[in-house]
């Protein structure tokens, strides 16, 4: 059979359109990106496991189904997933020795939609162990290298999927995020990765890090990708109770829609003495680029933004402590040898978990204990409180509201892993819009002097995912960032 | 009010508030699809989300939501539209999550309380709260299987995450025989409104009391001790009783009580001090996140109330204006269905007779067929049919004794009292002439006794009587028979 040869890898939307239009099959698009992985991975790691024979055997089902008349609107698009979501047949270990070897018995809904629009799974990809962290390098079973410069992070804790994307393996991954783990890796590696609001992604079958914060979302090249994607992801689940009802709508309809006649806010908070020189002048850009959309450019004021990391390590912890509570040994993974309930408990959480997840786990439990829990966890939930009353009120005067998505690009491996503090702030501008459970977006909004991505984040109100992608797809027609290779897989 | 007199004469003023927990009458666990089973093999009750596999989230199971508002109702408690669940946090092998859900500081239901009998009559113990939780599993320490060794602890995880509802009094009950009332209360309740079967002996009902003594009324409370394990309501009060005289004696010598947690020992038949839980526990409770708050709406309140059957003193009361005797009306609502079964009965015969009959031959036939009073509708002979029965006896067609033998034949037989009666030649002998002929056979074969009779010991007389009773099975009617035995000492000339 006489494959076309591929010039460049082609994205969710063109590679849907031509399986499901006859011109090409899941299999060969499968081939392709197997052949890509196989090609690149060895300098990036993205990916924990590549499960070729399951991929094909999905990819098979695919043909099947459209050559049987289904409209599938991801049909035949390869996904790498974050190793913290349930594929059928797949081990979920979160890069976790404490889960080695876990398997789970059916799909997350998350992945199940994506398998039911025709996706396939092309394997795991790394991240920070339990997705705590900001560089991937607390995975504990290996690093991930930034496609943009090999010595660099490529973010977290969504490391592997966004470096996926960015050495074009896939067109997308999916990713998590509880305090920005989709946005700052994407911003890292130059791709762009939505967060949804809280609920409109199941959690069904995402390994828990803090349940009032955790969302699934996609990471893609372009907007109009995330949108396809995540209209297949998001909607109410009778399994999960915190999932909200409210119909999805049209988000993909919606970032193409402009948004001229807008006001964007531009994050007061974000624009202090001492912000990175490449971040600050591309603001600069930023703001010319949304007036040449049509939009009003306006400076708003989030004053609690500023508290946003010191709640999250509370509130984020807190959650964590309790909800890693149930990696005992007991039931699944590894189990210590011991003679008594105690050391059973201490032997396999010493010998299980990472040196930061014991961390978490050690701040989150100090956080709720007696005599501390009115001063850490209560006054970090009233703050949260606050907080989102900030966001309305800045939302009463503009229709989106634009900020930083890092506060530097992509530091250097190994630069942070001894200052924990120093790691914490890489997330200073995506934490607020997980704390208020908003909807956000990072797009890459130019290069720095270096030559690394930058990425500009955009948040919305609760549930106005359509109003964000046309901000978003409006922005990025007028930003027009490169697509060549990135240079390390050059 | 009552007290302990002690051999100092000092008087002890015991208080006592109870925690029940209940388990809930659902078909699945309170997050979970699993059902909910007693007596199955280990662990085959359990799912990946009971068992806490990472990536699963509970799901509230909305029957046990209602059957808590059910309860709240019928204790006259308030329910709250806006409660929540938090989680409790702590480690145990039978606890899979590593934290119990549970209300905590935002509980279903509040105030309220539960009518007791006491001997300066009744008095109502009132509630500080209602909650919903869920249950954690077993730990098997002494395994019973022989290719387990000693050491090793099994776990079966079954009843994790099975709906509970946490039942807690005020600190108002005074003596360990109000405490059983209160208790007897509660389960008669919980039964008749379907919220539990309230089964103490299979764990579905738990009872912790906290009991502290004082030396007047007007003084503050003592210090408090809990005492658990306590699985009968017998042992509840036996040990309330022990605590309390422990705890008075220490005063007495001058002690101070200790905070602590007591289990009951049913061997020593003494509390003792539960070892390995000294230490205070922080549970870290907070709000959980992975359910929202429980909100009811008014649509849920009227179809928690619609469900709602008639209050077990409601109904009792209803009984004694009906005329049943009081001993009976207690009997009779001590389950539901039993009054149930009752009522249909009384509602086609005499309402005395069939208390009577109830409360009697039917509730000895169930016990003897093993059905509980929970089950009295599925007794064999329906209320229908004992109705029957006791139309026949009501207008003397059969002899009560004769009623007891066609009850004893309709259990294992669909046919109804009067077909029995026939086929058994167990109606009564009203003919006279039948009854003189036996009269005068029992005369005339039994001379010792006539002579006797005729002697002046007239008493003798009964003795026939009872001859002739015997002789035609009971059916004959005691009147007549006594008639017929007068003509025959009479015709009988020796
Ligand atoms: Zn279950």
């Amino acid at each position: 059979m006489d494959r076309p040869a591929e010039a460049e890898p082609t994205g969710v939307l063109e590679t849907a359109a031509a399986v499901a239009g006859g011109a090409r099959s899941a299999v060969q698009v499968l081939t392709e990106a197997l052949e890509r992985v196989e090609a690149g991975d060895g300098r990036v790691r993205a990916f924990l496991e590549v499960t070729s024979a399951l991929a094909f055997e999905e990819a098979k089902s695919v043909d099947a189904r459209v050559a049987a008349g289904e409209r599938l609107p991801l049909a035949g698009v390869p996904i790498a997933v974050k190793d913290n979501l349930w594929i059928e047949g797949r081990r979920a270990t979160c890069a976790s020795r404490i889960l080695q070897g876990f398997r789970p018995s059916e799909d997350a809904t998350a992945v199940a939609r994506l398998r039911r629009a025709g996706a396939v799974f092309v394997g795991r990809t790394n991240m920070d162990e339990f997705a705590m962290g900001s560089s991937t390098e607390n995975s504990s079973v290996q690093t991930t290298s930034n496609p943009w410069d090999l010595t660099r992070i490529p973010g977290g804790s969504s490391g592997g999927s966004a470096a996926a994307v960015s050495a074009r393996f896939v067109p997308a991954a999916i990713g998590s995020d509880t305090g920005g783990s989709i946005r700052q890796p994407a911003a890292c590696c130059g791709v762009v990765g939505f967060k949804p609001t809280y609920g409109r992604v199941s959690r069904f079958g995402l390994v828990a890090f803090a349940s009032s914060l955790d969302q699934v979302g996609p990471l893609t090249r372009n907007v109009r990708d995330a949108a396809r994607v995540y209209s297949v992801i998001a909607g109410e689940d009778p399994r999960d109770s915190t999932s909200s009802p409210e119909p999805v709508g049209d988000p993909e309809g919606a970032s193409g829609r402009g948004f001229a006649g807008k006001t964007v806010g531009f994050l007061a908070e974000a624009e202090v003495e001492g912000l990175d020189p490449d971040v600050a002048r591309n603001l600069g850009d930023l703001k010319k680029a949304f007036r040449a959309a049509g939009a009003t450019v306006t400076t708003v004021s989030v004053p609690r933004a500023t508290a946003a990391i010191a709640i999250y390590y509370v509130v984020a912890s807190a959650e964590a402590s309790s909800n890693l509570a149930r990696f005992d040994g007991v039931r699944y993974g590894p189990r210590a040898e011991a003679s008594d309930l105690l050391s059973l408990y201490v032997e396999t959480r010493t010998s299980g978990f990472g040196a930061e997840v014991k961390r978490r786990i050690l701040l989150g439990t100090f956080a709720l204990s007696a005599g501390y829990h009115e001063a850490y966890y209560e006054r970090a939930m009233s703050a949260r409180q606050l907080l989102s009353e900030d966001f309305d009120r800045a939302f009463s005067r503009v229709d989106a509201l634009v900020c930083p998505s890092i506060p530097t690009p992509a530091f250097r491996l190994g630069e942070k892993t001894e200052d924990p503090l120093s790691m914490y702030l890489s997330d200073v501008f995506t934490v607020p819009a997980s704390l208020a459970g908003l909807p956000a977006i990072t797009l890459p909004s130019g290069l720095s002097r270096e030559g690394l991505p930058l990425g500009v984040q955009i948040l919305a109100p609760r549930l106005a995912e359509e109003a964000l992608f046309a901000a978003a797809g409006a922005l990025e027609r007028e930003i027009a960032f490169p697509q060549e290779l990135p240079p390390g897989m050059a | 009010m009552s007290s302990l007199e002690t051999p100092e004469r000092t008087r002890v003023f015991p208080v006592i508030g109870l925690e029940v927990h209940a388990q809930l009458q659902t078909r699945s666990k309170m997050f979970c699809p699993c059902p909910v089973t007693v007596g199955d093999e280990a662990n085959a009750a359990t799912c990946p989300i009971c068992l806490a596999f990472p990536g699963t989230l509970p799901v509230l199971n909305r029957e046990a939501v209602t059957l808590a508002m059910r309860l709240a109702l019928a204790t006259g408690s308030e329910i709250h539209r806006d409660s929540r669940f938090s989680r409790k946090n702590y480690f145990y092998p039978d606890l899979p999550k590593g934290y119990q859900i549970t209300q905590y500081d935002r509980p279903i239901a509040t105030g309220g309380g539960i009518e007791i009998d006491t001997p300066g009559g009744s008095r109502t113990i009132r509630l500080t709260r209602i909650h919903l939780e869920e249950d954690a599993g077993k730990s098997l320490h002494d395994t019973p299987f022989a290719d387990v060794p000693s050491t090793v602890s099994l776990v079966d995880w079954n009843r994790a995450g099975v709906p509970l509802c946490e039942i807690v009094s005020e600190p108002e009950v005074r003596t360990a025989e109000e405490a059983a009332s209160y208790l007897t209360e509660l389960r008669r309740l919980l039964r008749f409104i379907g919220v539990s079967d309230a089964d103490m002996e299979k764990g579905n009902l738990r009872c912790d009391a906290n009991v502290s003594v004082r030396l007047s009324e007007d003084e503050p409370f003592g210090t408090r001790v809990e005492i658990k394990n306590l699985n009968s309501i017998r042992f509840v009060a036996k040990a309330i009783e022990h605590e309390i005289e422990r705890q008075a004696e220490s005063l007495r010598r001058g002690e101070r009580i200790v905070l602590e947690t007591r289990l009951w020992d049913e061997k020593s038949s003494r509390t003792v001090p539960m070892r390995g839980k000294e230490e205070a526990q922080d549970y870290r409770y907070f709000p959980e996140p992975d359910l929202g708050a429980l909100r009811i709406d008014d649509a849920w309140m009227s179809e928690a109330a619609a469900t709602m059957p008639e209050l077990p003193r409601a109904r009792r009361a209803r009984l004694l204006a009906a005329g049943v005797p009081a001993s009976d009306a207690e009997t009779l609502t001590s389950a539901r269905e039993l009054a149930d079964y009752f009522e249909q009965t009384a509602a086609l015969a005499s309402t005395r007779l069939a208390a009577n009959w109830v409360t009697g031959e039917v509730l000895r036939w169930m016990k003897e067929r093993r059905i509980s009073a929970e089950d009295a509708l599925s007794f064999p002979v329906s209320p229908a049919r004992l109705a029957g029965l006791l139309r026949m006896l009501e207008a003397g067609e059969i002899s009560a004794a004769s009623g007891k033998e066609v009850l004893a034949a309709m259990i294992d037989s669909p046919a109804e009292a009067a077909a029995l009666v026939t086929e058994k030649g167990l109606g009564r002998i009203s003919d006279a002439g039948e009854l003189d002929r036996v009269a005068s056979e029992i005369v005339a074969s039994s001379p010792g006794q006539v002579a006797l009779y005729r002697s002046g010991k007239t008493a003798t007389f009964g003795w026939f009587v009872g001859q002739v009773m015997k002789r035609t099975g009971g059916r004959a009617d005691p009147s007549s028979v006594r008639e017929a035995i007068t003509r025959a000492l009479e015709t009988d000339n020796g």
